[in-house]
């Protein structure tokens, strides 16, 4: 089971996936492109209930960006999607997509425009992944041909073979394969705009690394505004190019990039939810080639241990790199690029000094960060947001 | 029909009386091939009719009121108690009593097998129907369904399995039932059965008429089962590929 969303190289011309290719089509959204996504002041209260579900929640998504929207269980974020596809009416705020209000657009058109992925996949047991892709385009009005060829793309885009598969029924798909067909279906309109609800959150550990590997290959080619849910914080850094930190209540915590996160949790509540690991999981965002590498001249003396030094390349994390210098107990790692050549070398020191330099770097940024004291203390005694211990 | 009329009913020895019928042995096959055309076709014929009709019009109905309860949940309670208390009627008793408003006729006849089904049909197609799965309708709405696509084009496909199982129950039922339709009507397998009652010691007639409806009622569900193969072929697709 080789499983690829359209890997490395270019496939037939045919087979690529950006917006321009259906962009002209009819029927099709009114955006050529990935839209930008705003929320304003979007808040969502349930009547009969005390406490608002989504608080005051602004944020903006450029166009083409994944916006992870992480929190516990019970925080919202699963609302605060569902307000934008209009599967859940906001109470007060406003929504735009493409600059334009979600509340002016017929609910059922605005849904066809917007890709949407959950995490049981609601593939439709009684048609074959071909029907089920079509969906869309179908009640868009696609000629027959168009559809059955768009359709033909996008299996060979997820890594399906077309003749072999389009006339399966999903009761005969593994679960990565139904994963893979339920995020066809949502791409298969080319919408400026996806929702992804714990798309992997029913797939084994090894396949859901596979995956989340395969989804990023495949957002670096057709570049969609994706707004996506999850509640784990890893899967979050990995996939998001930003991150909305929903604290309970609807009330967003932090938005940031990933590595600004770890760098500076905006306060207790979001350093906590990062996990007291962040500082390692700050390294998991950077590769080797990113770093200012020893000159391989200055080979530290106390080197004597190791006669040959391990080799590892360039684009290795910094996280895999310590695991590899503490287990292998070596004083540094030579870093080589693809043609084996020594680019530098590294030290547990050097990995070090480079959060301590980039805490410097960036705390001058927006946030009022607190810089790198935080990083030792990451349960400090801030005061604790009223947010925190008030209401369900 | 021939031998309905009042008083004690003598076997027709003189017609056509085989050495068989005349020794009265368990089962004759001539008195068979000689009543076919006469007695047991027609008989079987109307049996079919009647069954057809009632599990047709009961369909109609039963659809109709499992789509308004799917709707509006809370007109199922009132539905499944006026159908529970039509199919605890007991069925003799609601055929004399249908005698006096509507007559002794195939009206009264099919109203009362209607109601029978209408228990049977309206919980099998709700049950259908609220068996789809939650995140198959999320889907479904997050793309942009409208209320009627989602019945048409998913809805109603998933719950053929349940519509049609209730379907196989009603008209095993109703073949059974309508057996006892000749005490209102002259229709129906029942008259041949009724009248190899009245006759006494001659068991063929009951024999052959029994076993066609048994038979008709086999044959009935195997059709049915070979149209639910032929519409939901995604059931059978359940293996690994």
């Amino acid at each position: 089971m080789q499983l690829r969303y359209g890997r490395k190289g270019c496939p037939s011309p045919g087979a690529s996936l950006t917006s321009d290719d259906t962009a002209h089509l009819e029927g099709l959204s009114a955006y050529a492109q990935a839209a930008e996504l705003e929320l304003r002041q979007v808040s969502k209260r349930y009547p009969g209930q005390r406490e608002p579900a989504i608080r005051e929640l602004s944020l903006t998504v450029p166009a083409g960006e994944v916006c992870v929207l992480v929190g516990p269980s019970g925080s919202g974020k699963t609302t605060a999607m569902r307000l934008i596809n209009r599967m859940i009416a906001l109470s007060q705020g406003d929504i735009l997509l493409g600059g334009r209000s979600v509340l002016e657009r017929e609910p059922r058109e605005l849904r066809r425009e917007i890709g949407y992925v959950i995490q049981q996949i609601g593939l439709f047991p009684h048609q074959t992944v071909a029907e089920n892709i079509a969906t869309v385009p179908q009640l868009l009005g696609w000629p027959k041909q168009r559809t059955a060829e768009r359709v033909r793309v996008l299996l060979e885009t997820i890594g399906l073979d077309a003749e072999e598969m389009s006339g399966r029924y999903p009761a005969q798909l593994s679960g990565g394969q139904r994963q893979r067909v339920g995020v066809a279906r949502a791409l298969a309109a080319d919408p400026p705009l996806m929702l992804m609800d714990e798309p992997f959150g029913a797939i084994d550990p090894i396949n859901r690394a596979k995956l989340q590997d395969e989804f990023i290959r495949l957002q670096a080619k057709v570049r969609k505004t994706i707004v996506f849910v999850t509640h784990d914080i890893d899967e979050a850094i990995k996939m998001g190019d930003r991150i909305a930190v929903i604290r309970q209540g609807g009330v967003l915590a932090q938005y940031d990039t990933p590595a600004e996160i770890l760098r500076a949790p905006a306060d207790d509540f979001v350093a906590e939810f990062v996990g007291a690991d962040r500082g390692i999981k700050r390294l998991q965002l950077i590769t080797l080639d990113q770093l200012q590498l020893i000159d391989p001249g200055d080979t530290p003396a106390r080197s004597a241990t190791a006669a040959a030094p391990i080799q590892v390349p360039a684009d290795t994390t910094a996280r895999d790199a310590l695991s590899l210098l503490l287990s292998s107990r070596a004083m540094y790692l030579s870093v080589v690029d693809e043609q084996g050549r020594v680019r530098g070398l590294l030290t547990v020191e050097l990995l070090h000094r480079t959060l301590a330099a980039d805490g410097h770097s960036r705390s001058t940024g927006a946030n009022g960060a607190e810089g790198p004291a935080g990083e030792t203390q990451p349960d400090g005694e801030a005061s604790v947001p009223s947010t925190l211990s008030g209401g369900s | 029909m021939l031998l309905a009329a009042a008083g004690p009913v003598i076997p027709e020895y003189g017609r056509h009386s085989s050495s068989c019928v005349v020794h009265n042995r368990l089962f004759c096959w001539d008195w068979v091939s000689h009543n076919w055309d006469s007695v047991l076709w027609p008989a079987l014929r109307q049996h079919v009719y009647l069954a057809l009709i009632a599990v047709s019009i009961g369909f109609v109905i039963s659809i109709a009121l499992a789509l308004i309860a799917h709707r509006y949940r809370w007109v199922e309670r009132p539905i499944v108690l006026v159908t529970t208390f039509l199919y605890t009627i007991p069925s003799l008793a609601l055929f004399e009593l249908l005698v006096a408003p509507v007559g002794a006729n195939l009206y009264a006849a099919e109203i009362a097998l209607v109601s029978y089904t209408l228990l049977i049909l309206f919980r099998n197609i709700l049950t259908g129907l609220r068996d789809v799965p939650g995140e198959v309708l999320e889907a479904a709405e997050g793309m942009g369904m409208t209320r009627t696509q989602q019945l048409l084009h998913i809805e109603l496909p998933l719950a053929l399995p349940g519509i049609v199982a209730g379907l196989r129950i009603a008209v095993v039922t109703i073949i059974a039932l309508a057996t006892i339709v000749y005490t209102i009507y002259d229709a129906g397998l029942g008259v041949p059965i009724h009248t190899a009652l009245g006759e006494g010691p001659f068991k063929t007639e009951l024999i052959v008429a029994g076993v066609l409806t048994i038979g008709l009622a086999i044959l009935s569900d195997g059709v049915l089962v070979l149209i639910q193969r032929a519409l939901t072929p995604w059931a059978r697709a359940r293996q690994g590929g």
